[in-house]
């Protein structure tokens, strides 16, 4: 029977919760890492057993931590992240110029094809790729030259990369988001890099209508539609649906706007999940009620889902890369809370129960269906 | 510091925090030889190439600045801020004393 494997990273360690396809009853296996920040832990989708999990605290750096039995083992791999060349300077909380420096990796993108390919997305804000499993790292240093980069300035988190959305049709396409920068494209492997903006606004930065200088906070596709992606940004829910070339508000009848992770259903490209969340300020639902809104109209028209999800005195927030979909029928849906609560809806958000209540605060929460 | 370099080899006991002693895979102190003069720079590049795990959790490897929250002590003295080519005291040196890397009190 197929069964599924929930990869979660949390302030102070991993975990991995496996169930099988009825996702009802789970296994909890953790702390991995303990007592470390594991902003991402993911699987490759060419090689399942094959996970990856970015392993940082402010004593002992970044460590790159990888498991080829599903993460029953794990061995610390190449954590060595080089800027290319002299990495120069971007902005400054106070304008000034300040030196690139690492600091930690965000998010880890494997290829979907090619079990030693891999990319990171770090801060301060680059894109490495590693060609073989994460031993050694190679800055994609294309983007951060393209010509913008001196005028990225962090955003609250800190100037990070922290998205990145692989093109199913053509492995040299993709897009990354930066916070706060926005979205970036490129169709050469990372060689050159284009901004794609258009159509975003964003009130916070002099030029609202800025080629670079938004807060995009996470984008999801779906892989039938390569050329549709959806974005939650700082504020605002954005759809483009000409590779991010142009940008339109699907915000519809959300509540708020607000909010940090978005995702796509499994089998419906046009079912877009997200967790408004009330105010840049007030990182907690709307009302202290937690729900999470669903549109099957790819935007605009959203309802909200409640069965199972706390309706009172919740106050908890939902990151960016906190949410995940599987692929089984149904498409059940995940997510995490800094409140350590790990979410299942089994039938694609009508209704959750918790797999774990008591964790550390959610970071990152990746799903693999697994055969 | 105040030690003399010593210019004969020397075997280096060396304590770990937990965390990096549980990412080495070692258990209790890790024993370096290092050649003369046992310096803070040389111990700690001793302690990387018996253990390349632990590049870049207690100093930059490129620049080789110490993170800021490691801290390295010997002889119930605070050398971290000393340079890298600072002599170890000469207890640590005899092994009489072990050299520590210490995680810094913080919280989180």
């Amino acid at each position: 029977m197929s069964g599924v494997r929930v990869l979660v990273g949390t302030r102070k360690g991993a975990f991995v919760l496996t169930s099988d396809g009825t996702r009802k009853d789970w296994k909890v296996d953790g702390p991995h890492f303990a007592g470390w920040e594991v902003y991402h832990l993911t699987g490759s989708p060419a090689e399942p057993e094959r996970l990856f999990a970015s392993q940082s605290g402010g004593w002992y750096g970044q460590v790159v931590q990888r498991s080829d039995d599903g993460g029953t083992t794990w061995a610390p791999v190449g954590n060595t992240f080089t800027y290319d060349g002299v990495p120069g300077t971007h902005q400054w909380y106070d304008g000034t110029p300040h030196p690139w420096e690492f600091a930690r990796v965000w998010h880890l993108e494997p290829s979907p094809t090619d079990p030693d390919l891999v990319y990171a997305g770090v801060e301060d804000a680059a894109l490495f790729r590693s060609t073989d499993g994460g031993t050694s790292w190679d800055e994609l240093s294309g983007l951060r030259k393209h010509g913008s980069g001196p005028a990225w300035q962090p955003g609250a988190g800190g100037m990070c990369l922290h998205t990145i959305v692989l093109d199913p049709r053509d492995p040299a396409r993709m897009h990354v988001a930066i916070s706060a920068a926005g979205v970036f494209r490129t169709d050469d492997a990372g060689a050159t890099w284009q901004p794609t903006n258009h159509g975003l606004r964003s009130e916070g930065i002099p030029d609202p209508d800025a080629e670079v200088g938004h807060c995009v906070h996470n984008l999801a596709r779906h892989p039938s539609r390569p050329d549709t992606l959806f974005m939650q940004k700082h504020w605002d829910v954005m759809r483009s649906d000409d590779g991010g070339d142009n940008w339109a508000d699907i915000g519809g009848n959300l509540p708020t706007d607000f909010g940090f992770p978005i995702d796509v259903h499994a089998h419906e490209p046009d079912t877009v999940y997200v967790v408004p969340i009330t105010s840049d300020s007030e990182h907690f639902p709307p009302d202290g009620r937690l729900r999470v809104y669903r549109s099957r109209t790819g935007g605009n028209e959203w309802e909200p889902l409640t069965d199972g999800l706390p309706q009172a005195n919740c106050y908890v927030n939902v990151l960016r890369d906190a949410m995940a979909v599987d692929s089984l029928d149904g498409s059940g849906i995940y997510f995490g809370t800094t409140g350590g609560q790990v979410y299942v809806s089994p039938d694609a958000g009508d209704s959750w129960s918790p797999i774990v209540r008591d964790l550390p605060a959610v970071l990152s929460v990746e799903v693999q269906t697994l055969p | 510091m105040t030690d003399a370099p010593v210019t004969r080899g020397a075997t280096i006991r060396v304590k770990l925090p937990g965390h990096l002693r549980k990412l080495a895979g070692v258990d209790g102190e890790v024993t370096l030889d290092v050649t003369a003069p046992a310096t803070l720079g040389s111990v700690l590049r001793a302690l990387e190439e018996r253990h390349p795990v632990l590049r870049g959790t207690m100093r930059d490897p490129m620049t080789g600045r110490r993170r800021a929250f490691v801290r390295f002590f010997a002889c119930e003295q605070d050398l971290s801020h000393e340079p890298p080519d600072s002599p170890l005291p000469d207890a640590v040196v005899r092994g009489a004393e072990p050299f520590l890397v210490v995680g810094a009190m913080a919280g989180g």
